[in-house]
């Protein structure tokens, strides 16, 4: 993304948007409160990528490790029990979860 | 709802359709994608997990090597590049088929990309023609968990109650295989859109990297569709069908949504860009949500996974071990069966060349398991509705009713019997012919006395036989047989009545 140092500001509406894609309910005072916060969160990164020289690669991990591999092979898991335990609701050995309304993936 | 259609040669007629094709295939990998849970298909809900596949805090995935392998075959299969450095992604999404919140995908880096597939389709002439289906990507991802809608009459979402999720599907490795624009297809769309998914099924068998049931979602196709008026370049608004889960509905499917594109299309209307679900049993698609833009599903790098960056010696040797190409293997395959071309392209055209090859592979001489499956299995098929390679008869039950013919354990009417009973679901063709009685009887006497029988019962036809006209033989095997309820050796008892009345 090479020209995100350039763009810092995040608009009220972008806000907005990324509040409804992560199902965070913010009111009108709480959009106006947080969208110049995050805007000095964006200008405070971009300002350390401003040091990055074009010889340093933008990276998504902290380990300079490549290529972490398991072999194929099954081991034991939890048992059905176990993995329904924290489940709210059960039925038929399967986590009852509230009916989905429209984005069935 | 019912939906208007435009007949599909006027369709074809105002209209230039553009095809897409997702193919989801899931590999047969001992363990899942991240995490050591088991794959295997059909256990009970929820036995198959773990804390990792199950989203739970503070567990870590780490990448199952031999996944990698598979897709990296597969990419080459497809005449990709492979990624020298490429990532996993977050796809965040909310709905409770991945309780992480997130399937880990790939995007911007895929694994393997720009790569392409010949396509083999019967041209106007009936000659084989090849058409180019172009591979954008195909790239690793995690499958997600089964739910079942329960409190609707339909067992689908509208009109559901709640919803109960099996999360044993959920992180089994799948390699997601997508195609460029499929453009100049014409009224060939579904013809191709069929011959592409069959063809690379074949291709996945011969790379033995999944088990290629569609009827088990183990290879699934999603359907994008889109139409173009006649001459123009730029492509129309599209639709996504999903849940395209056999050969035949792959066809169908394109074809349904040409018709109804173009019925909106014509009446001035625009096509929605939207999912739609594909219904086998009724043939039509129904709508499913508003495509949401990509960028909404918040991709970002997986921290918890280090990059993969395949070596350039371990492409190549993996490069050694891919499966002959399928020209080379059609012109091996003939060679060998001693095939004539028209018997070859009957062969390749009923999508029958794989299993005649198992078959062949089984035990069976090639001409006996072309006879089968273009022959008897082509029929139950085509009655069932479905493709050769969905029915639930393998190549080696075909081989061992074939090896029952030969050594004339069943005579070829009884075989059909067999074949009926394996599809029945009955059990091996050893098993149906134990449960069904169906052994021909080889006790020589009782067959001499059916004779004897047939022949008193019969005299002016016996007078015949005994006069020259073994023409007339017939109608006493006929009698015999239907002594012996069919359970004998015509050629058997063709000897034993002229032996009687020479």
């Amino acid at each position: 993304m090479p020209d995100s140092a350039a763009r810092v500001e995040i608009t009220r509406d972008e806000v907005a948007h990324l509040a409804m894609l992560a199902r965070i309910d913010l009111s009108d005072a709480e959009l106006d409160h947080l969208a110049p916060q995050l805007t000095v969160i964006l200008e405070s990164v971009a300002s350390i990528q401003g040091v990055a020289g074009d010889d340093v690669p933008p990276t998504s991990h902290a380990l300079p490790l490549t290529n972490v591999f398991r072999n194929d092979v099954v081991t034991p898991g939890l048992t059905p029990e176990q993995a329904l335990s924290g489940a709210p609701e059960v039925e038929q050995q399967r986590f009852s979860v509230p009916r989905i309304l429209g984005d069935e993936q | 709802m019912t939906e208007t259609l435009m007949s599909y040669e006027e369709a074809l007629g105002s209209y230039d359709p553009a095809l897409g094709l997702e193919v989801h295939v899931e590999l047969n990998t001992n363990s899942k994608m991240f995490c050591g849970c088991p794959t295997e298909f059909g256990a009970e809900p929820n036995t198959q997990v773990c804390p990792t596949c199950l989203g739970l805090p503070g567990a870590m995935p780490v990448v199952n090597g031999k996944a990698v392998e598979s897709a990296i075959r597969i990419g080459l299969a497809l005449n990709c590049e492979i990624a020298e450095w490429c990532r996993f992604a977050r796809k965040n999404y909310f709905y409770p088929d991945m309780p992480k919140n997130f399937q880990t995908s790939q995007y911007d880096e895929p694994i393997a990309f720009d790569g392409w597939m010949d396509v083999v389709v019967e041209g106007p002439d009936g000659e084989p023609e090849t058409f180019r289906v172009e591979i954008e990507r195909a790239h690793m991802e995690e499958d997600t968990g089964k739910s079942l809608h329960v409190g609707g009459s339909t067992g689908r979402i509208h009109g559901a109650d709640h919803s109960l999720v099996d999360y044993n599907r959920a992180g089994i490795p799948l390699i997601e295989i997508v195609t460029r624009p499929i453009r100049g297809a014409g009224g060939r769309a579904p013809e191709i859109a069929k011959a592409y998914v069959a063809q690379l099924r074949d291709l996945i068998v011969a790379l033995g990297v999944s088990d290629a049931r569609m009827d088990q979602g183990s290879i699934r196709a999603d359907v994008n569709l889109s139409l173009a008026p006649a001459g123009s370049d730029v492509l129309g608004t599209r639709t996504e069908t999903k849940n395209v889960n056999s050969l035949r509905s792959v066809e169908r499917a394109v074809r349904y949504e040409v018709q109804r594109h173009a019925a909106i299309l014509s009446s001035g209307r625009s096509i929605l860009q939207e999912t739609r679900h594909w219904h086998e049993d009724t043939g039509i698609t129904t709508s499913g949500r508003e495509k949401s833009d990509a960028e909404d599903y918040r991709y970002f790098p997986e921290p918890d996974l280090v990059p993969v960056a395949p070596s350039r010696e371990w492409v190549e040797e993996l490069r050694g071990t891919l499966p002959e190409n399928p020209t080379a293997r059609r012109a091996r395959l003939q060679a060998e069966w001693g095939f004539s071309d028209l018997d070859m392209r009957d062969t390749v055209g009923a999508g029958a060349l794989g299993l005649v090859e198992e078959t062949v592979a089984a035990g069976a001489a090639p001409q006996a398991a072309r006879k089968w499956w273009l022959g008897e299995l082509a029929r139950r098929a085509n009655e069932a509705g479905v493709d050769l390679v969905d029915l639930s008869i393998t190549p080696a039950d075909v081989a061992r009713v074939q090896a029952l013919v030969d050594d004339k354990t069943v005579n070829d009417k009884l075989a059909r019997q067999v074949i009926e009973g394996v599809l029945a679901g009955e059990g091996t063709p050893d098993e149906v012919v134990a449960s069904r009685g169906l052994a021909v009887v080889s006790d020589e006497d009782a067959l001499s006395a059916a004779v004897d029988k047939a022949i008193a019962d019969n005299p002016d036809v016996a007078d015949k036989i005994r006069d020259g006209k073994v023409a007339a033989a017939g109608a006493l095997i006929g009698a015999v047989m239907k002594e012996m309820r069919g359970q004998a050796d015509a050629g058997r008892v063709r000897e034993l009545v002229l032996e009687k009345l020479s």
